[in-house]
């Protein structure tokens, strides 16, 4: 039976299983009637179908894992003796056109005789296997079946056998989740190691020219690595973009938290959050087409010097995206305040707007530092905006209408393009990579610690 | 109290709805300047509807509703051309629930004294700190952490700073909904030496659960019930010779 087939069998056999303990739990309930259950029938039902499937299914597991490898080398045993004598890769690559020739996929050239008697061993060997497995799991199932099933008295604890399971369950999946972040991490860092024995870190945490040249020039000429002009693009761009999402988003925040009507309020506060659910890329045009042109017309016309592509054009576009991530956080957190706050203000003769100021803002302000830093973080981590508006040049100026370059779109150029993945000009990608990782790691942190602090107050 | 005393508030036929729910049945009633007057009556009768009726609180409760005529001083506090910005500074309240900002207790005292400029220099603002506080019967408990939270404070010590912030912006009248609801006796008694205090200067309304509070402190008594005002009166009439039955039952705890 195909694997997929085995696992729509133990799906069916566990739904008998559950029935049959529930029915059996019953009975004995009946048997026994001065006799408490120690728990509720599905439980014992639950308990009798987890027995007569995870077993079975460890099995499924561990075979898949190992049979691949058994089966390989029981074929590679039969095999003639010249050929068995070949070194390790081409092995490789002779098991490899006997498992095409056994799945009938073909291979280059006519197979010789022996190797189309190895394919037919294969192909019975797999049969076998295929076999060997479902009578294996038959037999395990049926077995755990009924050893709980005939387990199920009055004292057996089921549920917390069925609660356990489940707890694991709900570890596995949460360990998935730490599992990749710890992955991605760990990758990287490999990589930055292999990129730190070309360049010394000071050199790229505090160098200041970006010039990686290209990796077809040879090791001998690497290059400068300096991260300080992308960190310090990257700085300029989410400092204008805060700029502009910061005063925004904290006054659209007040005015649906405090004055809007509530039917206002609720059409309006999703028609922002649209703003965040628009592609960056689309914002990335959007600022290359419309405001790049009229940000430099608009200087042209007052006498200043701005670039089409500029840290400028980039920052507020960007900050236009984030301005859903301040306000709507700052409303639900305004909206928080209790009203008795409010009162106690309004109760000494303050007016509204004295009340916001100077009780209700100042009680909320926590919570709104925290949303800044998260949208802040978001500002940092953004890419494609700044790919299409911010110029590309990875040069260290101070003025925001000249076009600079960032760490996120370093890395994009840097990986794209036919570099080879073991030159440094390719693996500061990486180290770049991490530098990011760990910024927004940070503030995410920070901004957590102080919207929970924030949430610890009222409660 | 002499019935010759001015009238501070007067009010006619004030009846309040939340949505349709209609908690008051048209109070009309005179409080005098200097005089205490207290609300006695079951839970849920109206007492602090009516209460929050006469500095316009019930305006910051959506769907409540209020009609009938308050005046303050012969003012009409419902007229278009009153600020009720400054009747809430004219009418104070103390809070059923103590509500205490999220400031240092300092700055719960000197926040409504620094919005009006009631005082023009730290020393001041310092000084209506102190005997706020002091009158509260509060000022030795806090007086070296002043600059810690006044969150941070217990329930009854919250009760009174909230007392005490009320008292430091000097309304004319002082609306007070259960102010010793968590006090032990002897910060009772501090509160009640307070509102004796204050009688020379205020007007007080205060709202109590406590029978002997109520004779003890107030020149008259209001007694509501199920969103009517049943009698009202001198307290010592009220408390010794109730004119109705339901009055006399509730005195005597014979309420049920
Ligand atoms: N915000 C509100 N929304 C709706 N109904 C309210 C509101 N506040 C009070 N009520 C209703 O109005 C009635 C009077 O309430 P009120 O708070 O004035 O009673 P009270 O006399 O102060 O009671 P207590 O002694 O328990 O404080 C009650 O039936 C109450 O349910
Ligand atoms: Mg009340």
């Amino acid at each position: 039976m195909s694997n997929l087939s085995l696992i729509v069998v133990l799906l069916i056999l566990m739904a008998l299983g559950y029935q049959l303990g529930m029915t059996r739990s019953r009975k004995v309930a009946t048997v026994n009637p001065d006799l408490r259950m120690h728990s509720r029938p599905h439980h014992y039902g639950m308990m009798v179908g987890l027995w007569a499937v995870l077993p079975a299914f460890f099995i499924l597991l561990l075979w898949l894992w190992l049979a691949p490898a058994v089966i390989n080398s029981m074929m590679l045993a039969q095999l003639p003796a010249d050929v068995a004598a070949l070194a390790a890769d081409e092995l490789r690559v002779v098991s490899q056109r006997i498992g095409n020739l056994a799945g009938n996929f073909g291979v280059v050239a006519d197979a010789a005789d022996w190797e189309l008697a190895a394919a037919e061993h294969l192909r019975q060997l797999k049969a076998n296997s295929a076999l060997v497995l479902t009578a294996l799991m038959a037999v395990i199932a049926a077995v755990g079946m009924l050893y709980s099933l005939l387990r199920i008295t009055p004292r057996l604890k089921a549920r917390h056998q069925v609660e356990r399971v489940v707890k694991a369950l709900l570890v596995l999946c949460s360990t998935v989740a730490i599992l990749t972040t710890i992955g991605i991490v760990l990758s990287m860092l490999g990589e930055t190691m292999k990129f730190f024995s070309y360049i010394p870190p000071g050199e790229f945490f505090f160098g200041t020219t970006w010039n990686p040249r290209f990796s077809t020039v040879g090791v001998g000429e690497q290059g400068d690595f300096g991260l300080v002009p992308l960190l310090a693009g990257t700085a300029m761009i989410a400092g204008i973009a805060m700029l502009v999402a910061i005063p925004l988003g904290l006054m659209v925040a007040i005015y649906l938290a405090e004055y809007a009507p509530v039917k206002l309020r609720n059409t309006a506060k999703p028609v922002i959050e649209v703003l965040a659910g628009i592609p960056t890329i689309v914002y990335g045009f959007f600022a290359l087409v419309t405001v790049g042109p009229f940000l430099r017309d608009l200087g042209a016309a007052v006498g200043l010097d701005i670039n089409a592509t500029s840290a400028l054009t980039a920052g507020v576009v960007m900050g236009i995206m984030i301005i859903p991530f301040i306000s709507s956080l700052s409303d639900d957190i305004i909206t928080q305040v209790p009203k008795s706050m409010r009162d106690g203000s309004l109760g000494l003769g303050a007016t509204k707007s004295e009340t916001i100021l100077k009780v209700v803002l100042p009680a909320a302000l926590p919570g709104i530092v925290g949303a800044v830093l998260l949208a802040a973080s978001r500002a940092i981590g953004e890419t494609m905006i700044v790919v299409l508006a911010a110029g590309n040049s990875p040069s260290l100026t101070a003025n925001p209408f000249e076009a600079v370059s960032t760490v996120t779109v370093t890395i994009v150029n840097q990986l794209t393009g036919d570099n080879d993945f073991s030159s440094p000009q390719s693996l500061v990608a990486f180290a770049l990579g991490l530098t990011l990782f760990v910024i927004t790691l940070l503030l995410n942190v920070i901004a957590l610690v102080i919207v929970r602090k924030y949430r610890e107050q009222y409660e | 109290m002499s019935n010759s005393a001015p009238v501070k508030i007067s009010a006619t036929d004030v009846k309040v709805f939340y949505g349709d729910n209609q908690a008051l049945h048209g109070i009309s009633m005179d409080v005098y300047q200097n005089e205490v007057i207290s609300f006695i009556g079951p839970s849920g009768c109206g007492k602090s509807t009516f209460l929050r009726c006469m500095n316009r609180m019930n305006d910051t409760i959506e769907h409540c509703r209020v009609t009938g005529s308050i005046l303050l001083d012969g003012r009409d506090i419902h007229e278009p051309a009153l600020d009720v910005v400054q009747l809430r500074a004219q009418v104070g309240m103390v809070f059923q629930k103590p509500n205490p900002f999220p400031k240092s207790i300092y700055e719960n005292i000197s926040y409504g004294p620094k919005l009006h400029g009631l005082a023009e220099r730290k020393a001041d603002l310092d000084d209506i700190v102190e005997s706020s506080l002091r009158r509260a019967g509060l000022w030795n408990e806090v007086k070296d952490r002043l600059d810690q939270p006044g969150t941070g404070l217990s329930g009854g010590q919250q009760q009174r700073l909230c007392i005490a912030r009320s008292i430091a912006v000097s309304p004319e009248v002082i609306l007070m909904d259960e102010p010793c609801s968590a006090l032990d006796p002897i910060a009772t008694s501090i509160i009640e030496e307070l509102i004796d205090e204050l009688k020379q200067n205020f007007t007080i309304v205060i709202v109590t659960h406590n029978m002997q509070q109520a004779a003890r402190v107030s020149d008259r008594t209001a007694f509501f019930h199920l969103g009517n005002l049943i009698e009202i009166g001198n307290t010592n009439d009220v408390f010794t010779n109730p004119q109705q039955k339901r009055t006399e039952d509730y005195i005597t705890g014979r309420y049920g």
